[in-house]
């Protein structure tokens, strides 16, 4: 496939992994955002392929993993209220809440439907007029504007019967909160290329500049990985710090201003809890006041327990990079893709996930 | 939804956006192509798009034009990368 298959080269890849072991003299630890550049780095086998001098950390950016347990349980309690049909995408089902999941809410009779996009939801709201139906928006900047779109789709169809729980989550801030807290030191980002689509490269200047990280927006090829850590090295030997693309065909510095303006006419920020790392303040997109009529905080209420992590789960420690899957007693051993105890074992964008699927080991993924 | 052999290329995750291109307009609506797969997009996000052009799909969005001489360039760039390393 044209845009895909030329970034996979073998031959080009080996080119650049040569191109950093010459330039690479320094440790660096380099932390990737997105869990969609975990999976590329470790199906790809990335690692084998840079110096031992550059360190892989996974980072937040999986937005089933971030996702706060009492918010899992919300969902969960709505799914289970008389006329109402859950709506969301397909990892969410699977996720351990505090006392349950929706998988388990599906199996005892409630309706809950994964769907591929946010306009299938309001599909689904327009054939089931007797029912309410809600769509569990997680997503970071690269979905929000499809939750904003689907909002004004109900909106201008005049449906009334379509809620969105919005739980989105901003990158920046919660980069900056990663920083601010100090407990894992990075010399470099692997900026997520399709955040970036639609914020742009602009959002991070913040943190070369105040925190002396480089940044480097990287799309989700192995050849687009490596460049991403190439340009990474260069700036980090050369003590020069500084934003870069290495996404042109993707990313603009000034991102997509369409997406954007529907997503802030839809969404005003606020404050997000984030699983492992708690809340952060404008880290989250609320629904405005003006389409109070889709947001399923202000329609429905329900009462929850107080949540609770699972026992000797340490996706919270993962998220932050703080720690690697390898670290965690549970992995492998209780806790497996069949039988996950937490996300980041769920997700198809969880750390734990891939470290399963593609078999890291010590010697190479070791702290 | 996507043939299996589509997939199988590309890694699952939520932030995923795969390159599709672009085989008819309807208002905000385009007909693409996957490999061979055809599937309706909502094109609300990149109004520039035309027939021919390729578009990076997230979730049934098209979420921006794919940049073709940015394409080259970077592919240009590997090329010289790979020749220059093998020097040393």
């Amino acid at each position: 496939m044209k845009f895909i298959d030329e970034y996979q080269d073998n031959r080009l890849a080996r080119g650049l992994a040569r191109r950093i072991a010459q330039h690479s003299t320094k440790t660096v630890r380099l932390m990737e955002f997105c869990g969609g550049h975990t999976h590329a780095i470790l199906r790809y086998g990335i690692r084998q392929l840079v110096p031992r001098t550059v360190d892989l950390r996974s980072g937040p950016g999986c937005p089933v993993c971030v996702t706060a347990s009492a918010d899992l349980d919300k969902a969960i309690a709505l799914a289970k209220l008389p006329g109402v049909i859950i709506t969301t995408f397909g990892d969410m089902i699977r996720v351990p809440g505090s006392y349950s999941s929706l998988q388990k809410a599906k199996a005892e009779g409630a309706d809950i439907r994964v769907v591929y996009s946010t306009l299938d939801a309001v599909e689904i709201a327009k054939a089931n007029p007797g029912n309410s139906v809600i769509f569990i928006g997680i997503g970071f900047e690269t979905t929000a504007p499809t939750i904003a779109a689907s909002i004004l789709r109900a909106q201008q169809d005049k449906i009334d019967n379509f809620y969105v729980v919005s739980l989105n989550k901003l990158t920046p801030p919660v980069m900056k909160a990663l920083l601010d807290s100090g407990e894992v030191k990075l010399d470099g980002i692997v900026c997520p290329g399709h955040v970036s689509v639609i914020i742009g490269s602009h959002p991070y200047e913040f943190i070369p500049r105040d925190y002396g990280v480089a940044c480097v927006v990287s799309g989700f090829e192995p050849l687009d990985i490596l460049l991403c850590i190439d340009k990474l090295v260069e700036q980090i030997e050369r003590s020069e710090p500084k934003v870069e693309i290495a996404y042109p065909r993707g990313v603009k510095p000034e991102g997509n201003k369409k997406a954007r303006q529907l997503m802030e006419d839809v969404f005003e920020i606020g404050e997000a809890n984030w699983r492992g790392i708690g809340i952060v303040p404008e880290s989250g997109l609320k629904i405005r006041g003006k389409y109070e009529q889709f947001d399923a905080d202000k329609a429905f209420s329900v009462r929850l327990k107080p949540p609770k992590e699972p026992k000797g789960c340490r996706c919270g420690d993962v998220i932050r990079g703080a720690a690697t899957p390898l670290e965690c007693q549970l992995f492998k051993k209780v806790c497996t893709p069949e039988s996950p105890v937490g996300p980041c074992m769920v997700s198809s964008e969880g750390a734990c996930a891939a470290y399963y699927q593609y078999g890291a080991t010590e010697d190479l993924w070791g702290s | 939804m996507y043939c299996s052999r589509i997939w199988a290329k590309i890694p699952q995750a939520m932030c995923l956006a795969i390159p599709v291109r672009i085989v008819s307009i309807d208002g905000d609506e385009a007909e693409t192509d996957i490999g061979g797969v055809r599937r309706r997009v909502s094109i609300a996000f990149t109004p520039e798009a035309r027939v021919g052009d390729y578009v990076l799909l997230h979730t049934g969005y098209a979420i921006t034009v794919v940049d073709e001489a940015e394409a080259e360039e970077t592919l240009k760039l590997l090329e010289e990368i790979a020749s220059l390393s093998e020097v040393h």
